[in-house]
């Protein structure tokens, strides 16, 4: 798991820990957390593409309303990884571009 | 934003009231014809169709009952393209214009062929010029895969095509300052007066001078136009559109109810509700909206929606134009339509020719889109 992320959990009651996979790699975050930070904790992105510029994006308001933090969660794409709680086997992937217009299954 | 207007002279040839894609293409056309243009514009409280439209540029079924609609349509389709280029080359917006057909995408066997007879008598009424095709459920699916087991088929209009209204509208701001033009945007037109030397624009900032003046305000041009001895009977007619995500392109050509944008959203609407001047949304009218959708793209159930809004159409009494000069005040022009992205070529070309120079091209038939038809 990296750690060279420039964000710090600030200390907190002890609470339990999930195991989420982000783009195949295995992450430790702690349950009630939002996807988009237990991403931004583990230094790992940017979280996607923009489909128009192809320009990079990461996790950034935090709070819903600046959807910079899309991501493809448990098979969903554009999913709000500051809206989504983090749960145990969860899997994460980065989005290229923009979503696919149907479910890709390859 | 006020562009600085001196008063108690002439500060332009023209004045065009509504800063929409009315105003604005037949200000640009103006310029064209190298007079110096003002336009008066409500600013961000007005009811702006050109922020809340589909971005057709649509030909098929266009004047249905009036063939001189149609041919006008058919036009400013035509013209749409070196519009576009020259409007690209100036300003560097690129404006998404494709003109590669669009389809009317028809879910029963009944409205397919009530589509169909209407077509075939437009092409008769037209003698026999006006291309469309009739597409049943299997050529329709090998022109668009995605589209849904339960849709009897389209009808194809091989001149059909669609544009960014927003990227338009941006584009012809941008050139229309570049060439020197004077845009207020100090709310509504309070008072038109006419005058010995043209006309003199009242509104709650400085009065506009001007030799001529045209009305493309919209739905506010019928309390303005009888202030200059004319006549624009306009109600507004409600559609609402709903907005989803950005998805990998599937689509490539337009349909009445559905588009893709060229930055992947999908765009759905063409209700129309009678509400008067409410431009908000219904849930009944949205999930009739995505019903539709659905069932002609099966695909998009999966694909989210993000936004919604109604917007007001500017309808006359059957909905085609009022192209007219003031018989009492001459120099008063009325340019009221629906249809102000097709029509956008038009009134740059033809529409501002007559206006600067009284010259009347043929296809604009003004005897077909004066006023005194609603009168009779």
């Amino acid at each position: 798991m990296p750690s060279d992320s420039a964000f710090k959990r600030l200390p907190a009651t002890p609470s339990e820990t999930v195991q989420l996979w982000v783009e195949g790699q295995a992450v430790n975050a702690r349950r009630g957390e939002s996807v988009a930070a237990a991403v931004l904790a583990a230094g790992l992105g940017p979280t996607r593409t923009t489909p128009v510029s192809g320009a990079p994006r990461a996790p950034y308001c935090m709070m819903g309303i600046c959807f910079e933090c899309l991501m493809e969660i448990d098979g969903r794409p554009n999913t709000q990884g500051c809206m989504t709680p983090v749960a145990e086997g969860m899997q994460v992937r980065f989005q290229h571009g923009a979503r696919a217009s149907q479910e890709e299954t390859a | 934003m006020s562009a600085g207007l001196m008063p108690g002279r002439c500060d332009a040839d023209v004045a065009v009231i509504g800063g929409g894609l009315v105003g604005l293409a037949v200000a640009l056309g103006l310029q064209e014809q190298g007079l110096k243009v003002a336009v008066v514009d409500e600013g961000d409280i007005a009811l702006r169709a050109s922020r809340g439209n589909f971005g057709l540029v649509w030909v098929q079924g266009k004047g249905d009952t009036c063939p001189e609609y149609a041919r006008l349509s058919r036009l400013s389709a035509r013209l749409w393209k070196d519009y576009a280029a020259e409007l690209t080359d100036a300003t560097g917006v690129d404006l998404q214009l494709s003109q590669i057909g669009g389809l009317y995408v028809c879910l029963s066997d009944d409205e397919l062929a009530q589509r169909a007879d209407m077509l075939s008598a437009m092409r008769d009424t037209l003698g026999g010029d006006y291309p469309f095709e009739v597409l049943d459920h299997t050529a329709l699916k090998a022109k668009v895969p995605e589209i849904g087991p339960t849709v009897a088929g389209a009808t194809w209009g091989p001149e059909d095509g669609h544009v960014n209204p927003l990227l338009l509208m941006r584009a012809m701001v941008q050139r229309f300052n570049q060439r020197g033009g004077l845009l207020s945007t100090e709310g509504p037109v309070l008072k038109i007066e006419p005058n010995e030397g043209g006309f003199r624009i009242h509104t709650r900032g400085q009065p506009v001078a001007a030799g001529k003046v045209v009305l493309a305000a919209g739905l506010g041009n019928r309390d303005l136009a009888p202030q200059v001895g004319l006549s624009a009977p306009v109600i507004p007619n409600r559609g609402q559109v709903l907005i989803a995500e950005r998805v990998r392109h599937f689509l490539d050509y337009p349909t009445g109810h559905v588009r893709q944008t060229g930055e992947g959203t999908i765009q759905c609407g063409d209700s129309k509700e009678d509400v008067g001047f409410d431009p908000g949304t219904t849930t009944d009218v949205m999930a009739a909206i995505a019903a539709r959708a659905v069932r002609m793209f099966p695909l998009l159930e999966q694909v989210k929606l993000v936004r919604a809004w109604g917007a007001l159409r500017v309808m006359t009494p059957d909905g085609y134009p009022i192209y007219q000069q003031s018989e009492q005040h001459p120099g008063a022009y009325l340019v009221t339509c629906h249809s102000g992205v097709t029509l956008a070529a038009a009134h740059a070309g033809p529409l501002a020719d007559w206006i600067a120079n009284d010259r009347v091209h043929n296809e604009l038939a003004l005897e077909a889109f004066h006023a005194q038809r609603f009168s009779l």
